[in-house]
């Protein structure tokens, strides 16, 4: 599927701010997360040592990443589940269809994962005859429109509700639904009633997992709808997707976790189901799945390890990073052209998929540190943008032009004298062309930047003058 | 996939420990780590997951409430049929239960309660209104949590539209931990403890904000959940 790319932000930004449907949907978003979160947050007077207590448990988990796995798979195995091992996302593809093919699987329900799309499972799975079903409303609702998610935790926070009712009545027509639904309920109803039969029918029941159990081989998935646990108790085979860096050691860790997960998130207290699945049906048992499938994924994160970018490993899929960048905020998760987007997505896909196609997504930032500020677990987002920026630089990746400024101003910044010349100078001609206006509407060699924007003309002395003023002014008298 | 001869399983193994910059962990390394699971201590309690019973029963009912879940008490765990039959009538449900094939809800007298047709095992999908109990109730969020077996097919949690809920006061802890210590205890075997197939933690009915960010109910799982609050410890 291809839809936008990361190559091409700048443009895909453009026409994202002329959307009318999604800049509607966007400004909900806003007025929605944001003070719900704040809300959440002021409910529990030990919220922010909550998020140092789990940022330090998960930065001791990553210290000890591979022995908590290895605990981790012990428990599971004793307890009748397999986990499948995946360096790369062809591994974990190879390693699903493998399961989906001895379990003779046609037809395949799977709750709200995003290691699944960062694995593209669902092309995967159509292109070896299997169907897959989205039945989280949003995964619902991005399938029917064949897009991407634009959010992590809300994959359809882009459409507005008469988008859904449109896609409704052309997709559900086939089931006997022919009249166009326009509230809220009703459209609810309306994708409940379609997927219900789709739980009983399908082969086997794939989710993600918000966190793995090394002390009982658990995975918990958090959610709010239902779906998951549908999904994953009805077919005779449940397969979890996830990745390394969800093990914590015990239940009271992952307790820790939760208690700032769904404040972080949505601003509720809990979400309404959190689950742990442990093996498959056990004896007398009158439900559940006989199979229990964990499918492990590392795809680059292991080597994140050590780096200056381990930090992100710590991300627990909140979303909170994106529901307050003013960047998200204008453009939209679909013009970052990754699965992972806005703040988290600016420094994980780099990660993931290589600098040089997504080197504009850790300058997508106005660095105004406000998703650093919100995230549960304190992960320095802008610091490690900055890190990408520096890399894309080394790496030559970034534009001849942005290279040249960069080159020719650290070239006079090594020599002081020239610098401040060059400033006085600079700074007294912006003075001049301002005339009096305070601002310019454009700028030679900096039209990118006043295309956007207007350009505040210096006051006609530079830092330098103004110091060396002050400190005069500040010296006794002798 | 099995066990240690897995080329994949080494390669990930190998390249977490290159990147931390180590080799196999060491035996006391490994022993610490499994004392640190073994010991599972708390980290941070909120100060609302303390306090006395009494006011833990208090907070787990306002709390419920808050999330559009519904408490109604009751004195006698035999007061659950009519109760149900009420809740049903209320809400002009049909007069039809699925019970958890549980002893202790299937030995109370349904018999008082003629009109309503009672039935116990698993959920199918024509099955409107569940009755389960539940392992525990959890003060600090008015979470539910229901443990898999025999007696409580997890179908009950989810495929009803109304599922109604029969919990003991003794049943109210403070703290998710409190809930985690009971299970422990109560599924002590050889090896520590094992945990059912399935563990749900439930905190009001359904939801979704799927559609333009606002919060509506009954989306995949039950519309309603009402619990029938016990007292079986007058305080």
């Amino acid at each position: 599927m291809e839809f936008m790319q990361a190559r091409k932000f700048k443009d895909n930004a453009r026409e994202a701010m002329a959307d009318r449907n999604l800049q509607s949907a966007l400004a909900q978003l806003k007025g929605g997360f944001i003070p719900r979160r704040q809300e959440a947050a002021d409910r529990l007077p030990e919220f922010d040592a909550l998020r140092d207590r789990a940022r330090e448990l998960k930065d001791h988990v990553l210290a000890n990443l591979d022995v908590y796995l290895e605990t981790f798979e012990e428990n599971c195995r004793a307890a009748g589940g397999q986990v499948h091992w995946c360096a790369t996302a062809e591994d974990a593809r190879a390693a699903i269809l493998g399961i989906c093919r001895e379990a003779g699987a046609r037809t395949v329900t799977k709750g709200k994962s995003m290691v699944a799309e960062e694995i593209h499972l669902n092309g995967f799975l159509e292109r070896h005859g299997i169907t897959p079903v989205e039945t989280d409303l949003g995964e619902y609702i991005i399938q029917l429109a064949e897009e991407p998610p634009s959010h992590i935790i809300g994959p359809a926070v882009h459409k507005t509700k008469d988008q859904v009712s449109d896609l409704f009545l052309a997709h559900h027509r086939q089931y006997g639904k022919t009249v166009r639904q326009t509230e809220p309920g009703a459209i609810i109803n309306e994708a409940r009633e379609v997927l219900r039969q789709k739980y009983f029918d399908a082969d086997v029941g794939i989710t993600g997992a918000n966190f793995l159990v090394a002390e009982t081989g658990s995975t918990i998935i958090v959610t709010n709808e239902g779906n998951g646990d549908l999904t994953q108790t009805l077919p005779r085979t449940h397969i979890v997707v996830t990745s390394i860096e969800k093990v914590v050691p015990t239940l009271e860790d992952a307790s820790t976790i939760l208690r700032v997960l769904a404040r972080s998130a949505t601003g509720q207290d809990f979400s309404a189901y959190t689950t742990l699945s442990t093996g498959g049906r056990r004896d007398g048992d009158l439900d559940g799945p006989e199979n229990f499938h964990v499918v492990l994924l590392d795809n680059g994160r292991s080597a994140m390890l050590g780096t200056e970018f381990q930090d992100m490993l710590r991300c627990i899929r909140c979303g909170a990073c994106m529901n307050h960048c003013p960047v998200y905020h204008s453009v939209g998760g679909h013009s970052y052209g990754a699965v992972y987007v806005g703040p988290m997505g600016a420094v994980l896909t780099p990660s993931l998929e290589g600098i040089d196609d997504a080197r504009h997504l850790p300058s997508a930032s106005t660095f105004c540190g406000r998703c650093e500020s919100v995230c549960p677990m304190r992960i320095p987002l802008p610091k490690m943008m900055r890190h990408w920026r520096e890399r894309a630089y080394d790496s030559g990746a970034s534009a001849a032009m942005e290279r040249w400024g960069v080159d020719i101003w650290a070239w006079t910044a090594r020599r002081p004298w020239l610098y401040e010349a060059g400033a006085r100078l600079a700074v007294r001609l912006l003075k001049r062309l301002g005339r009096g206006r305070g601002r310019l509407r454009r700028l030679p060699l900096a039209g990118g930047w006043t295309r956007g924007r207007d350009f505040p003309v210096p006051e006609g002395r530079t830092f330098q003058e103004q110091w060396r003023a002050r400190r005069r002014a500040a010296r006794p008298a002798p | 996939m099995t066990g240690t001869a897995d080329p994949k399983r080494a390669a990930v193994l190998a390249s977490i420990r290159q990147s931390l910059g180590r080799g196999e962990p060491s035996r006391d390394a490994r022993r610490e780590l499994d004392d640190r699971i073994r010991r599972h201590k708390p980290n941070l309690i909120p100060k609302r997951g303390r306090g006395s019973h009494a006011e833990q029963v208090e907070r787990f009912v306002a709390m419920a409430e808050s999330v559009a879940a519904s408490v109604e008490r009751l004195t006698r765990d035999t007061d659950v049929p009519a109760a149900l039959a009420a809740y049903l009538r209320r809400h002009n449900l049909p007069m039809a239960v699925m019970l958890a094939p549980t002893d202790w809800l299937c030995d109370l007298p349904w018999d008082t309660q003629p009109m309503l047709t009672v039935n116990s095992g698993r959920a199918g999908d024509d099955d409107v209104v569940s009755l389960t109990p539940a392992f525990a109730g959890i003060a600090e969020t008015g979470t539910l949590m229901m443990t898999s077996g025999a007696a409580h097919p997890t179908t009950l949690n989810f495929l009803p539209d109304h599922h109604v809920v029969a919990v003991r006061r003794s049943q109210i802890v403070g703290a998710y931990e409190d809930a985690w210590d009971r299970l422990r205890k109560e599924r002590k075997n050889g090896r520590g403890f094992d945990l059912p197939r399935t563990v749900n933690m439930i905190t009001g009915p359904s939801r979704t904000g799927d559609i333009e960010l606002t919060i509506h109910l009954g989306a995949h799982g039950p519309r309603s959940l009402h619990i029938l609050l016990i007292d079986d410890d007058p305080a």
